[in-house]
């Protein structure tokens, strides 16, 4: 009893400081036009490469100063989040729901539902992600919806995957055999008392999911595969920040950092919350 | 006296052996109950007793069919369910109840026990005053209210293996497995959970079927006795002929292997064969 | 002359204060076979840890002192006290399986310990390993020497682990349950292998388990162990011939025996766990009070 607790007292901070940072970014991104300091798309070239505010030359209401056509960074930051937010969230979910699904019915039943699917993810996994995408995004052509497909079609593996060896796992459980003692159906058992059981997993895995898909967007961003060039997005700002990395290091330095934390915190966020859901390690 | 509930014929169970698994294609059948034959009396507890590898745990999820035998025959209450289909077994369900050896693993842990408790009441067409009943389930095993709404971590084993006779019995079943319910408890624990089994079983007139790997447990339980050894009865008696009267050599083995909580110079020396397994 | 384990005052707490082994004391004489007996959380695995140094990290020892063969093992330096527990001791485990690595062959993890921690060549090793194997009745030592774990039974298993154990003629060998995984014959088995090495080797073990039956068959001496305090301590005999802790009648009362089947499996008294709560609760108030 008293191990938990002290286990609930480490999880704290972490699930705190992780999800403070993702409300943070989140609600920034959705009040975007309220909360950035400048329009992120007003070029200035008298305000070319300010640096940040505690730099001498620094410009106030440019906080983190502004890139090589005079656009203010934070700004951008901020806007590129809503495109970030929305990639992680509906790429996220739909690779769960296809993937969760798929792996609950390999792993439950087995046999010949359980060989069709596993043969279909070891296939889908040979291919390299990247290559994966940027091909997908090539044929689908670009565009917001574009990458959230591409992403979700190729995610959805590690999510079947993993819920497959779970589902697998609990199946083996007496109280599996207990709801057929009681008289439940297969479907029923498999919703009724196996998929509770597994959901801290996919939490898990869906807040994981999210930083992945993160950074494939900034990936896709970055080679100009993603939407259309105007809007900022993260991945978009770091590769226009490396052209100038010699004269405004600040332009590739403050979008990186926002992403590595940003994917730190959905990982964090979703063990924390597993160890919230799991009602024994509580 | 009336017709056994079980009648059993022929019993044969084959399941796939995983370690001889080829890389490719299926697990080859193993064979792992090689034709039994026996009765279970109505309203009477029946031991069977074997060690690891004798089949004991595969015949008692046989005789509840969460394993469809291969060949031969089972009837319960006069009706063949060797191979019914799992819809049609679905009605008899309430009839055909087990208790589990790890309440761990046989409580769903995000279930409530009122709710684990009152599942099978629900499925089975009880559902009507479903608090009362789960209330008069507990109080059957000497749980008190207030463990309705915990979780299975918040037990200790004794009271989870309580749970676990709660659940089978809330439903008034003809028939109950219990399969090495108290081989994880402590000794102290044990004694409560095996005299309140006894007890219950007594006063609802349960037929069951006790598996235990140990005889001194079968001894004050069980009428009768079946002992089985690598998928096959060993032999099959009233349990004081079986004690006092073992017919084959090992079922004297069996007894004379039990350590016994009292001094005997001569246990260990006994000429018990030390031969290298092969 | 010096017991071969000397064990007194070892109290030993939880990070939050909670004390798991309660001021215990017992001594283990060259040769004797000492049985910890208990049910769980009783704190005898705990003891076998903490004579072989193995304690988890969260429990510490506050007080009180463990003697190999007159040595303070807390007096020691760490690479010392390793050294001394190596050479002196051995642990045959409850589990024979996780025991052992599954990817090594039976041989090279048996003549590894001599090797590393005696120092001794391979070729004396193997042929001390083979000796053993002979004596815990293997008789096809080539073959098992080749295998992986996982190609033998747990009898087999167990087997191994006992010959690994005395090899190094340690003076004393804990057994932890050594026989609990087993089924009832091949636990007679292995109770008869252990007790003749043992008798062979003059060695002292400590042995752990939750079964009043093994103890009267294999120990000389017994501690009844609850709540990680001593109860009871006695002669085998003198305890089975007449215990005198409540505790330790109900254990022998709730201890199922198909010789007398009426007369055993007695639920333990409510009246006498009341007692042991209030017998450990005035133990722990005496010891708080000289330790604030």
């Amino acid at each position: 009893m008293d191990e938990n607790r002290a286990q609930g007292r480490s999880v704290s901070p972490r699930l705190w400081l992780a999800g403070g940072w993702l409300l943070l970014a989140l609600l920034a991104a959705i009040f975007a036009p309220l909360v950035a300091p400048q329009d992120p798309l007003a070029q200035d070239l008298m305000l070319e490469r300010l640096p940040p505010f505690w730099i001498d030359g620094a410009e106030p209401g440019y906080w983190l100063g502004t890139d090589s056509l005079g656009r203010d960074l934070l700004s951008r930051l901020i806007f590129g989040g809503r495109i970030a937010f929305i990639v992680a969230f509906a790429a996220a979910f739909a690779a769960c729901l296809v993937g969760s699904t798929l792996g609950l019915v390999a792993g439950y039943f087995g046999g010949w539902a359980d060989r069709i699917i596993s043969r279909i993810v070891d296939v889908w996994m040979a291919f390299p992600p990247v290559l994966f995408a940027i091909l997908l995004v090539a044929v689908l052509g670009t565009g917001l919806s574009s990458v959230i497909l591409a992403i979700a079609i190729i995610d959805w593996t590690r999510f079947c995957r993993v819920i497959r060896a779970e589902t697998m796992g609990q199946s083996r459980m007496d109280y599996v055999e207990n709801a057929r003692i009681a008289g439940y159906g297969r479907i029923g058992i498999m919703l009724r008392e196996v998929l509770p059981n597994v959901v801290p997993s996919i939490v898990a895995l869906l807040s994981l999911e999210m930083g992945i898909a993160v950074i494939v967007e900034a990936i896709l961003s970055f080679v100009n595969l993603s939407i259309s060039t105007d809007d900022p997005t993260w991945g978009g700002i770091i590769a226009e920040g490396r052209l100038s990395i010699h004269q405004a290091w600040w332009v590739l330095v403050f979008p990186l950092i926002t992403l590595i934390v940003t994917v730190l915190s959905f990982s964090q966020f979703g063990e924390a919350l597993k160890t919230r859901f799991d009602p024994v390690l509580r | 006296m009336a017709e056994p509930l079980f009648s059993v014929r022929g019993l044969k169970v084959a399941l796939p052996d995983m370690t001889r698994k080829p890389l490719i294609g299926r697990a080859p059948l193993a064979e792992i109950l090689k034709g039994l034959d026996f009765d279970l009396p109505r309203g009477s507890v029946t031991g069977i007793v074997g060690e690891s590898g004798s089949g004991k745990s595969t015949l008692g999820r046989a005789l509840v069919r969460l394993l469809e035998p291969s060949a031969g025959s089972i009837s319960f209450d006069g009706l063949d369910i060797t191979h019914l289909p799992e819809a049609e077994l679905r009605p008899l369900r309430r009839n055909l109840q087990m208790i589990f050896q790890d309440p761990m693993s046989s409580l769903n842990p995000r279930r409530t026990i009122a709710s684990i408790i009152a599942a099978p009441l629900k499925q089975n067409g009880l559902g009507d005053n479903l608090k009362a009943r789960v209330t008069e389930a507990l109080q059957r095993v000497g749980l008190p209210q207030s463990f309705a709404g915990r979780y299975r971590h918040e037990l200790s084993g004794g009271q989870r293996q309580r749970v676990g006779i709660a659940r089978a019995l809330a439903l008034s079943p003809k028939f109950v497995l219990a399969d090495e319910i108290v081989s994880g408890l402590d000794v102290s624990t044990q004694a409560q959970i095996l005299t309140l089994l006894e007890k219950l079983a007594a006063e609802m007139g349960l037929t069951v079927a006790f598996i235990s790997h140990d005889l001194s447990v079968i001894r004050r339980l069980c009428r009768q006795v079946i002992v089985m050894r690598e998928g096959v009865i060993v032999e099959a008696s009233a349990t004081d002929a079986l004690f006092d009267n073992p017919r084959q050599v090992y079922t004297r083995d069996l007894i004379a292997a039990i350590p016994l909580p009292e001094i005997d110079a001569g246990w260990l020396d006994i000429p018990a064969a030390i031969k290298a397994p092969t | 002359m010096n017991a071969c384990l000397d064990i007194r005052d070892l109290s030993a707490v939880l990070p939050n204060g909670q004390r798991v082994l309660r001021s215990v004391s017992l001594a283990v004489q060259p040769g004797e076979v000492r049985a910890l007996v208990g049910e769980s959380g009783a704190g005898k695995t705990m003891i076998g840890k903490a004579v072989l140094g193995v304690l988890p990290s969260s429990v510490r020892i506050v007080e009180g002192d463990i003697r190999l063969e007159g040595e303070d093992l807390g007096r020691l330096q760490p690479k010392a006290r390793r050294t001394l527990i190596g050479a002196r001791t051995a642990l045959i485990p409850q589990d024979p399986l996780t025991a052992l690595n599954p990817s090594r062959r039976i041989g090279s993890q048996m003549t590894d310990r001599l090797v590393r921690i005696l120092g001794w060549n391979g070729e004396r090793a193997d042929t001390r390993i083979r000796q053993l194997l002979d004596e815990v009745q293997i008789r096809d030592p080539d073959r098992v020497l080749k295998s992986y774990p996982h190609e033998l039974s747990g009898g087999m298993r167990q087997r191994v682990l006992i010959a690994a154990a005395f090899a190094a003629e340690p003076r004393l060998i804990v057994a932890d349950e050594p026989t609990t995984a087993l089924d009832v014959t091949v636990q007679k088995q292995i109770l008869r292998l252990i007790v003749q090495l043992q008798r062979e080797h003059g060695t002292a073990i400590l042995f752990v388990t939750h079964d009043l039956g093994v103890v009267a068959k294999i120990s000389q001496k017994v501690s009844v162990l609850y709540a990680g305090k001593v109860v009871e301590e006695a002669e085998t005999a003198a305890l089975f011939a007449a215990p005198q802790h409540p505790y330790t009648r109900a254990l022998m009362a709730a201890t199922p025996r198909y010789t007398d089947p009426f007369a055993s499996l007695k639920p333990v008294d409510d009246a006498v766990l009341a007692g042991l709560a209030a017998e450990i609760a005035a133990a722990d108030q005496a010891w708080r009070r000289p330790h604030g």
